[in-house]
């Protein structure tokens, strides 16, 4: 059997290349994979578009990536808070290019992207400046806007604990996008706070199934939203 | 806090009426809701809409509902197996209607039912007599099927263990179509093997929040795809 | 407006619309003064709330030394989880939303028209302000209160006959909480069903920019 595990943050996240698209799980500190985006920063890579509900709280986080200048653009639901100092510098200043996404719809666009499906079609945003070029159909009666699935090269995403064919678990409102960008990526990278071996974990309790999972570093508990020196991950 | 809870079997299927479109889980035997359907038979309810994944087995449980004359339209995958005869019969003899669909596609027309959404595009079922006067699209060069929403005015679906709330969890592969199915309907009614006190489910490992179950009724454990007297 | 005395603190707000909570209901929280609701929900009324980042059945803020980093709200508070609850990732949460699965969102605006378009995502002319959740939950949930101040701070009517700011979501808005008054969303247009105490309805009117019916126009019960 293949484990999964990467010894080195470098073996976990080395592939990612230039231009790539990576789905980043978390909302807003809860389930973002600090470690693995430390990880991208201390490779240099540019021209990335990324796809997370929030851009970075203070210097946590993908605002890290941001104020590095690896993301050309950048793909999310909650882009204006106050907290996200680094993205609003670089979006004001035409650094960095913006598509908003209302949140349903974010997540609903990457399952359906990892469930290989073409598209659905929701009535979220019907009317609104986010449905403006997009088609609109009107089935029994109620509007919707189709929305088209959104799938990443990469999925960076954090998980509790993985057993060695990657199955996953979360912890409580840390799961949030994680699951679902698991799904929607060609290759899923994910750090956990800590492995356990093969039949420890539950097969009746696993979220997210080792099928959906290429990669995995193992991290350790730290404190969430916090500042860490470069390359001290 | 209101328990979910339904003392007795007719309580907890009394209010489905004649015409009423029922899902019902279960894949093969495993996660069908035996007491249930026969909670439904024993009220004598015609004219219903069943959507499920097999056309029933033998004499008992979704076979006993056609046996039984309650059901004019049938909404499954698999309808064809050989211990289905009860079925066959039924529509070899033009009595019940039969609209075949794909096990992946019917799973996520309930989903997207419960979604709140108008329907999805899937690759499946292209090209092929179940894509027949659905509406199709090209989307970055691949084609798909416009796949309509499925809801139902009641599931009767098959849990593990419930707590007061109605959150469930499932056992192996019981689990099928009912998470699903719950979500999908107006009316959910589950029955359970065990049903617990608040706080012993761990909410992490809880399948099917409370908000999709509208009663359960507790069945202990029985043996699956018996007949039994009634 | 801003000379006006007699308005209700946010405090009171949430303590009225809190009352519109009822038995059962599972309920979504907008970010602010929607937040402040749980407080005041009467204890004998079983009120569930749903945070759309995967938490059903949120409960207060943790005390003192009980906070966990894994657990927060929307609007990123740290948290806690009632009895009953259940953790779910960001498509089910928001199949609970979209499909209709909330009997109520209570959510803050910058604007409600009278056919019950809801604005309170982005002002006009500007690329700020951050969609969220707000365009799922507010066409999905079953109801949708808007909890906010009556007049905006330069005293522009916030309730008005055509919205001017950009949509959220169109017709969903059902009834209004503000410093000022309760008025139901009908097909029929505004009804004036409370004032705060100390107000008139003519006041009301004076500061709404359409017409509201004010056939029966009660006192909101500040002591509830």
């Amino acid at each position: 059997m293949l484990n999964k595990k990467s010894e080195t943050l470098e073996g976990a996240v080395g592939r990612v290349k230039d231009g790539a698209t990576i789905l980043i799980g978390g909302f807003a500190d809860p389930g973002t994979p600090e470690i693995l985006i430390d990880g991208l920063r201390d490779l240099g890579r540019r021209d990335l578009t990324i796809v997370i509900n929030n851009p970075g709280m203070h210097n946590s986080g993908v605002a890290r990536l941001i104020e590095d200048g690896c993301v050309s653009k950048l793909i999310c639901s909650f882009q204006w808070p106050k907290e996200s100092l680094v993205f609003l510098e670089r979006y004001d200043a035409g650094q960095i290019a913006l598509e908003i996404v209302p949140q349903g719809t974010l997540a609903e666009r990457m399952r359906t992207a990892g469930s290989g499906l073409g598209g659905f079609l929701t009535p979220t945003a019907v009317g609104t400046v986010l449905a403006e070029g997009k088609e609109a159909m009107t089935v029994n009666g109620t509007e919707y806007v189709l929305e088209r699935p959104l799938r990443g090269d990469f999925a960076l995403i954090k998980a509790y604990k993985v057993d060695p064919r990657g199955n996953l678990i979360y912890r409580k409102t840390a799961r949030n996008f994680n699951p679902i960008m698991a799904m929607a990526s060609d290759f899923t990278i994910v750090e956990v706070q800590e492995d356990v071996a093969i039949n420890e974990l539950d097969p009746e309790v696993i979220v997210t199934p080792g099928v959906f999972v290429d990669c995995y570093y193992v991290t350790g508990w730290y404190e969430i939203g916090k500042p860490r020196s470069a390359g001290n991950a | 806090m209101k328990n979910k809870k339904s003392e007795t079997l007719e309580d907890a299927v009394g209010r489905i009426k004649d015409g009423a479109t029922l899902l019902i889980g279960g894949f093969g035997q495993p996660g069908v809701p035996e007491i249930l359907i026969d909670g439904v038979c024993d009220l004598g309810r015609r004219d219903l809409t069943i959507v499920t994944n097999n056309a029933g087995t033998g004499h008992s449980g979704i076979a006993r509902l056609f046996e039984e004359g309650c059901v004019s339209k049938l909404v499954c995958s698999f309808p064809w197996a050989k211990e289905s005869f009860v079925f066959k019969e039924l529509y070899n003899a033009g009595k019940i209607e039969l609209e075949i669909v794909p096990q992946g596609t019917l799973a996520e027309r309930m989903r997207s039912a419960g979604a709140g959404l108008g329907g999805f595009l899937t690759p499946t079922g292209v090209g092929t007599d179940l894509a027949d006067g659905k509406p199709s699209m090209n989307v970055d060069g691949k084609d798909y099927v416009l796949e309509k929403p499925l809801r139902g005015d009641f599931a009767l679906i098959k849990a593990y263990q419930a707590d007061p709330r109605g959150n469930l969890i499932y056992r192996k592969t019981g689990r099928n179509f009912n998470p699903i199915m719950a979500m999908a309907s107006d009316f959910t009614i589950a029955e359970v093997q065990k049903d617990v006190a608040i706080d012993e489910l761990d909410p992490e490992v809880i399948v099917t929040p409370g908000v999709f179950v509208d009663t359960y009724y507790v069945t202990g454990w029985y043996e699956i795809g018996k007949e039994r007297s009634i | 407006m801003s000379e006006q005395t007699n308005l209700l603190t946010r405090q009171q707000i949430a303590a009225r619309a809190a009352q519109d909570m009822q038995d059962g209901w599972l309920v979504n929280l907008g970010i602010g003064m929607p937040t402040m609701i749980p407080a005041f929900i009467p204890s004998n009324r079983d009120v569930m709330f749903h945070s759309e980042n995967g938490l059903i059945g949120m409960g207060p803020p943790p005390a003192e030394g009980e906070a966990d980093q894994d657990l927060i709200s929307a609007g990123k508070e740290l948290v806690t989880m009632v009895s009953g609850g259940a953790y779910v990732h960001h498509t089910d949460s928001f199949a609970i939303a979209r499909g209709g699965r909330l009997d109520c969102a209570v959510l803050g605006a910058f604007q409600v028209a009278v056919n019950g378009d809801l604005c309170n995502w982005r002002l006009p002319n500007q690329t700020s302000g951050s969609v969220g959740g707000a365009m799922d939950i507010a066409a999905g949930s079953k109801r949708v209160f808007v909890m906010m101040t009556h007049t905006a701070r330069d005293g522009a009517a916030k309730i008005v006959a055509a919205r001017t700011y950009p949509l959220t979501a169109m017709k969903v808005v059902t009834k209004i909480f503000t410093d000022m008054a309760v008025i139901s969303v009908t097909p029929d247009g505004f009804v004036l069903n409370e004032v705060a105490p100390g107000l008139t309805a003519d006041v009301v009117q004076a500061a709404t920019d359409a017409p509201l019916n004010m056939d029966a126009v009660g006192t909101i019960d500040v002591a509830a």
